[in-house]
C-alpha cells in the first residue's frame, strides 16, 4: 500500500478515457462501479468540454456481484452500440472490475458487433494514467492503421519527388496540459516549413483517419508519454521515422525544425527552413538578455513534472533564462532511465517518485526561489511561500486558459517567459527589500507587491531557539536577510560555525560564513 | 439489471405517489465523496480511504479546487503486491497509519474508509480498526465504515460515517432530562442559528451530531430525542434507535415552511404548544419569506427537472414547488427512503413524477424532450446540458453551502434563481 494525499496521475482507465474522448466516433464501455463516473467531470468541468466523454459505465452494485455482472456488461455494450453507433468500440475494466475478472474483451467479442472492438487490459494496481493513455492509443492504432495504398518510393527526400512532405502529429489528447494550443503552434510551424499534415491523433481523429496513418513520410511525436509507443510501432510497421525532439523552449524548437527539415528532405538553408527558424515573433532571447533580467541569474529553481515537461523546463531554466536548477524530478517512472541521464547534466540528483510527501520534503530542503511544477507543487509552494508556475499535468481548470497559451514553439517560449517570471520578485524590488529590512511595511515575509494574494505561511521566524549558539546581534542581522534566502544563510552559518567549533555565532561569524560560501 | 427497452416498472409509494424505478447506468458519485465536507466538519478527524488509485483520484477531483489547507484525508492505495499476497495488508495498513499519525499529531479520530476494491477483496477494516484503536488509545480512536461505490451513493457516505460514530457516543443516564439531538453535518453558521432558535422556543439541552471535535460527540440514551437535519441518514437513524433514542419525524429544514415544520415537530415532541411556537417564530419566518420574494419572482411558473444525486431532491422539490411556485417535471433521487421522506412526500403535488435510481441516457432523453427551464444535476452533466442550451444548477454546491434554516431560505432560493438570472443577463 502507498499512502497518498494527492496523486500525480489517475488510474490507467482515465488514460484510456482521454484517448477515447480525443477520438471521433469511438465509444468506450467501462466495467466499473457508479462512483467511477466522477471521471466525466474532469472533461466537462476541468477542460470545460461541451460534450460528455463517450463513455458508458456499467455501474454495477454490490447486489450485482452475486448475480451476473457479465450479463450486465454485455447489455451495456449492446445498448451503447445501439444508441451511439460508433465506428469502433473500446472495452475494459476499472480497478474494481479487474478484481471480479469478467473478461470484458471476451464478452464484447461474443456479441459479434459489426464494428471493431478493441479490448484494453490496463492493470489498475500496477499502472497509471499516462501508461493507460499510451497503451490505449497504441492498441487502437494497431487495430486501425493500414499501410499506404501505394508503396512509397524510397524515402527521403519527399520534397524532390515534386510533392510536399507529409507527416502525422501524434500525442495531443483531451485533458492534456496545453495540448490544444501546442497543436495550433506546431501546425503553423509545419505550415511555414511547407510540410503537409496527414493525420493528427488522437485529438480529433476518427478510426477512418487512423487507417491513413501509414501514408505519411514521418511522425511528429509531441508527447512521448502518450505517443512514443505508437510511433515505435508505426516505425516498425510502416518504416515511418519519428521526431525525438520535443519543441519546448527556443533551443529545442530550433532543433525540432532542423530535425523535421531533415526528415522531410529539406535543405538546412532552404528558404522555408530559414523562415521557420527566424521566428519573427520570438521575444524570449531578447527579453532574457535585457538588463532587467539580470536579477534572474542563478535564481534557484526546483522543477517537477512529467518527464517531458520537466526536462524541457530544466533546459529552458538553465540555458535560456540563466536560472540555477537545484532540484529536478518526475513522476513518470516509465521514463526514469532517460531522465536520470539528463538530470546528471544539471549536477542534481534526480527525484523519481510519485510520493507527494517526498516531493514536499525535497522542495523544502532545496529552498528554491521558484518552483516549476504541477498543481501539486503549487500547493506545496503556496504553503512554503515560494513563487510557483505550473508546467505540467496534473492540471486544473486554470490550466485551460481562454487565450492561446502554448508551451511549444516560439510563441510557447514567449508564454513561458511571462508565466515563469511573473511570480518572481522584480530585481529592484528585491534590492529595496534587502536594503531596508527594518521598514515596518516590509514585514519579514514581504511578498512581491504585484502578487497581492500571495501570502507565505511557513517562513520560519528567526527566533533564537538556542541562545548559546547565536549572539543576539547576529540573530538580528540574520532577520534582515530576505526570507527567501534566510533559511539557507542560517544553515550555512551554523554549518560553518560547527565545523570550526565556534560558539556563539557572532556578527563576525555570520560575515565570515557569507564570504566562505560565496565562492 | 433491467436494460431491456420494455416499459419500466411503475411502483406506488405508500402515499400513492407513482414512482418510476430505473436500473441502468447511474451518473452519481460514490460515498467517498462525502469526505470532502466531513473532513472539514470534524476538526480533529482524519479519513483514510483504503482503496485504489481511482478512489484517490476521485477525492482529489471532487475536492481539488475547494481545498486550500492540507486535507485531512488520504488514500492508502492498494497495489499489486498487496493483491498478490506479497505484503500483508494489515501490516501495510499499520505502517501507513503509524506514519500518518506521526505526521498529524492533532488527529484524535481516524476513520478507515472502505472502498469497492477493499470490499471485493474482503479486507476486514473492522478488525483493523479495533487493532489500531487498541494500539493508539487513548490519544486516537479508530473507526471504520464503507464509502464504496458498490454500496453507497454520494451522501450515503456521510450516513455511513455517522452510523459508525453512533456505537461510540457516550452513554446518557436513563434518568437524564430529555435532550434533543440534531443529526447531520451542518455548517457552523446553521448550527449556531438553530441552537438559538431552540433556546428561544425552550428546548434544551440540544446537541449536534456530529460535533465539531471528536471528544465532544453528544451523549445518547433512552431520553434522547433525535431529529434528522438531512434526508439521507437512514443507517444513522437505525443505529440511534437501536440505542434507544426516539426519532422525531418531520420534513427537512429547507425553506421557511420546511424550517417551521421541522422546528414544530421538535417542539411538539418536547410538549411545547403550537401557539407559543408561532408567536416565537413568526418574525423569523416572515423574514425568510421576504428574503425569498425576489427569487420567487424569477422562479415562479418555471419548470425544474432533477437528476438523482444527493437525496436532497425530494425536500428541494417540495421547497421549490410550494415556496417558490416552480413546476416539477421530474424529481429523481438515487434512493427514495419512504419512511424518512413520508412528511415530504405528503407535501408534493399529487401529479409529480418521482424516479428512484437512474438510467442516465434515458433520463437525458426525457430531459431534452421536456426542455425544462432549470435542470438540477451533477458536475459531469452540467456543462454538456448548458451546451445544449439548457440552464443548470450543479447540485454538489447544495452540500457545501449553508442552506438550512430560516436565514438561509433566501440564499437557497438564490442558488436556483442565479443560473436563470445569469442566462437572462449575458449578452454574448
Ligand atoms: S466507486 Fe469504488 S472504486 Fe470508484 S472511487 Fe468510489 S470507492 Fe473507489
Amino acid at each position: 500500500m502507498q499512502l497518498t494525499l494527492w496523486t500525480y496521475e489517475g488510474p490507467p482507465h482515465i488514460g484510456a478515457m482521454r484517448i477515447a474522448t480525443s477520438l471521433q466516433n469511438v465509444h468506450y464501455v467501462l466495467h466499473s462501479p457508479q462512483g467511477d463516473t466522477y471521471a466525466d467531470l474532469l472533461f466537462t468541468m476541468i477542460e470545460r468540454r461541451e460534450a460528455r466523454p463517450p463513455v458508458t459505465y456499467t455501474t454495477f452494485q454490490a447486489r450485482d456481484l452475486g448475480a451476473d455482472t457479465a450479463a450486465l456488461f454485455k447489455n451495456s455494450v449492446r445498448d451503447a452500440y445501439t444508441r451511439f453507433k460508433p465506428d469502433l468500440m473500446v472495452v475494459g475494466a476499472s480497478c474494481t472490475a479487474e478484481l471480479i475478472q469478467d473478461d470484458p474483451g471476451g464478452l464484447a467479442h461474443a456479441l459479434a458487433l459489426p464494428i471493431p472492438v478493441v479490448p484494453l487490459e490496463l492493470p489498475a494496481y500496477q499502472k497509471k494514467e499516462n501508461w493507460g493513455a499510451s497503451e490505449s492509443f497504441y492498441q487502437i492504432v494497431r487495430a486501425c492503421a493500414r499501410p499506404a495504398a501505394a508503396a512509397r518510393p524510397a524515402r527521403p527526400p519527399a520534397s524532390t519527388e515534386g510533392r510536399r512532405p507529409l507527416c502525422n502529429i501524434l500525442g495531443p489528447t483531451a485533458l492534456g496540459f496545453r495540448h490544444r494550443d501546442d497543436l495550433r503552434e506546431i501546425k503553423a510551424l509545419l505550415g511555414t516549413l511547407g510540410i503537409a499534415i496527414g493525420v493528427v491523433a488522437p485529438l480529433g481523429a476518427a478510426p477512418a483517419d487512423l487507417a491513413r496513418l501509414g501514408e505519411a513520410d514521418f511522425n511528429v511525436v509531441l508527447y512521448p508519454e502518450i505517443a512514443h509507443l505508437t510511433a515505435q510501432w508505426l516505425q516498425r510497421q510502416f518504416g515511418q521515422p519519428a521526431t525525438t525532439t520535443v519543441p519546448i523552449g527556443v533551443g529545442a524548437t530550433r532543433r525540432f525544425i532542423a530535425e523535421v527539415a531533415a526528415l522531410s528532405g529539406l535543405a538546412p538553408d532552404a528558404p522555408s527552413v530559414t523562415a521557420a527558424l527566424a521566428g519573427s515573433t520570438l521575444r524570449l532571447p531578447w527579453y532574457s538578455r535585457s538588463v532587467d533580467s539580470t536579477y534572474l541569474t542563478d535564481k534557484r529553481v526546483f522543477i517537477f513534472g512529467d518527464a517531458t515537461h520537466a526536462l524541457a523546463a530544466a533546459r529552458i531554466a538553465r540555458d535560456e533564462l540563466g536560472l540555477a536548477v537545484v532540484g529536478l524530478g518526475t513522476y513518470s517512472r516509465e521514463f526514469a532511465r532517460d531522465f536520470r541521464a539528463a538530470a546528471e547534466t544539471y549536477g542534481v540528483k534526480p527525484l523519481i517518485t510519485d510520493d507527494y510527501l517526498e516531493v514536499e520534503r525535497e522542495i523544502a530542503a532545496a529552498e528554491p526561489a521558484l518552483v516549476l511544477g504541477t498543481q501539486m507543487e503549487r500547493h506545496i509552494a503556496k504553503r512554503l511561500g515560494i513563487p510557483c508556475a505550473v508546467i505540467s499535468a496534473p492540471i486544473h481548470v486554470q490550466d485551460f486558459p481562454a487565450h492561446h497559451a502554448p508551451y511549444m514553439g516560439f510563441e510557447g517560449a514567449n508564454a513561458i517567459f511571462d508565466a515563469w517570471i511573473q511570480p518572481l520578485m522584480m530585481g529592484l524590488e528585491e534590492h529595496l527589500l534587502t536594503m531596508f529590512r527594518e521598514d515596518f511595511e516590509f514585514h519579514t515575509a514581504a511578498p512581491p507587491s504585484h502578487l497581492g494574494r500571495h501570502v507565505p505561511q511557513a517562513s520560519p521566524p528567526a527566533a533564537n531557539t538556542d541562545p548559546t549558539r547565536w549572539a543576539d546581534e547576529a540573530l538580528r542581522e540574520l532577520a534582515k536577510i530576505p526570507f527567501f534566502v534566510r533559511g539557507k544563510a542560517r544553515r550555512n552559518t551554523e554549518k560553518f560555525a560547527a565545523e570550526r567549533g565556534i560558539s556563539p555565532i557572532t556578527l563576525e561569524t555570520l560575515y565570515d560564513a557569507k564570504a566562505h560560501f560565496s565562492h | 439489471m433491467n436494460h431491456s427497452p420494455a416499459p419500466p416498472p411503475i411502483g406506488l409509494a405508500p402515499d400513492a405517489l407513482p414512482v418510476l424505478r430505473e436500473r441502468g447506468q447511474r451518473e452519481v458519485f460514490c460515498g467517498l465523496t462525502s469526505i470532502v465536507w466531513l473532513h472539514r466538519k470534524i476538526q480533529d478527524a482524519f479519513f483514510l480511504v483504503v482503496g485504489s488509485r481511482t478512489c484517490a483520484h476521485l477525492l482529489q477531483s471532487a475536492a481539488g479546487v475547494m481545498i486550500f489547507a492540507e486535507p485531512r484525508f488520504a488514500t492508502a492505495i492498494i497495489e499489486e503486491r498487496d493483491l498478490a499476497g506479497l505484503a500483508d495488508a494489515n501490516d501495510e495498513l499499520d505502517r501507513i497509519v503509524t506514519r500518518l499519525l506521526e505526521r498529524r499529531r492533532d488527529i484524535r479520530l481516524l476513520f478507515l474508509v472502505g472502498s469497492c476494491p477493499s470490499e471485493v477483496i474482503k479486507l476486514d477494516l473492522g478488525r483493523a480498526a479495533a487493532r489500531l484503536s487498541a494500539r493508539f488509545a487513548p490519544e486516537v480512536s479508530v473507526l471504520h465504515y464503507s464509502g464504496s461505490g458498490i454500496e453507497t451513493t454520494f451522501t450515503e457516505g456521510e450516513d455511513a460515517a455517522l452510523a459508525a460514530l453512533v456505537p461510540v457516543l457516550p452513554r446518557e443516564a436513563d434518568d437524564a432530562a430529555p435532550s434533543l439531538m440534531v443529526v447531520g453535518a451542518l455548517s457552523e453558521i446553521v448550527e449556531d442559528q438553530l441552537a438559538r432558535l431552540f433556546a428561544e422556543i425552550g428546548i434544551a439541552p440540544v446537541h449536534f451530531m456530529p460535533a465539531r471535535r471528536a471528544r465532544e460527540m453528544p451523549p445518547l440514551g433512552s431520553k434522547t430525542r433525535f431529529i434528522l437535519a438531512q434526508p439521507f441518514l437512514a443507517e444513522t437513524a437505525r443505529g440511534l434507535m437501536a440505542r434507544g433514542a426516539q426519532p422525531i419525524a418531520a420534513p427537512f429544514p429547507l425553506g421557511a415552511e420546511g424550517t417551521s415544520l421541522w422546528l414544530g415537530a421538535a417542539a411538539a415532541a418536547f410538549g411545547i404548544a403550537p401557539a407559543a411556537l408561532s408567536a416565537r417564530l413568526g418574525a423569523s419566518e416572515a423574514r425568510a419569506r421576504a428574503a425569498m420574494a425576489p427569487h420567487r419572482a424569477i422562479l415562479a411558473g418555471k419548470h425544474v427537472f432533477f437528476f438523482p444525486d444527493s437525496q436532497l431532491e425530494v425536500p428541494l422539490a417540495r421547497f421549490l414547488a410550494r415556496e417558490l411556485g416552480m413546476e416539477l417535471i421530474e424529481v429523481a433521487t438515487p434512493y427514495l427512503h419512504r419512511q424518512h421522506l413520508a412528511a415530504e412526500l405528503a407535501l408534493l403535488p399529487p401529479d409529480v413524477m418521482l424516479v428512484e435510481g437512474q438510467d442516465v441516457e434515458r433520463q437525458l432523453d426525457r430531459c431534452r424532450a421536456a426542455k425544462p427551464d432549470l435542470v438540477v444535476c451533477g458536475l459531469g452533466l452540467a456543462n454538456p446540458l448548458e451546451a445544449e442550451q439548457l440552464t443548470t444548477k450543479w447540485s454538489i454546491e447544495l452540500l457545501f453551502t449553508p442552506i438550512q434554516g430560516y436565514d438561509q431560505a433566501g440564499d437557497l432560493a438564490e442558488l436556483f434563481a442565479r443560473p436563470l438570472r445569469r442566462r437572462a443577463r449575458l449578452r454574448i
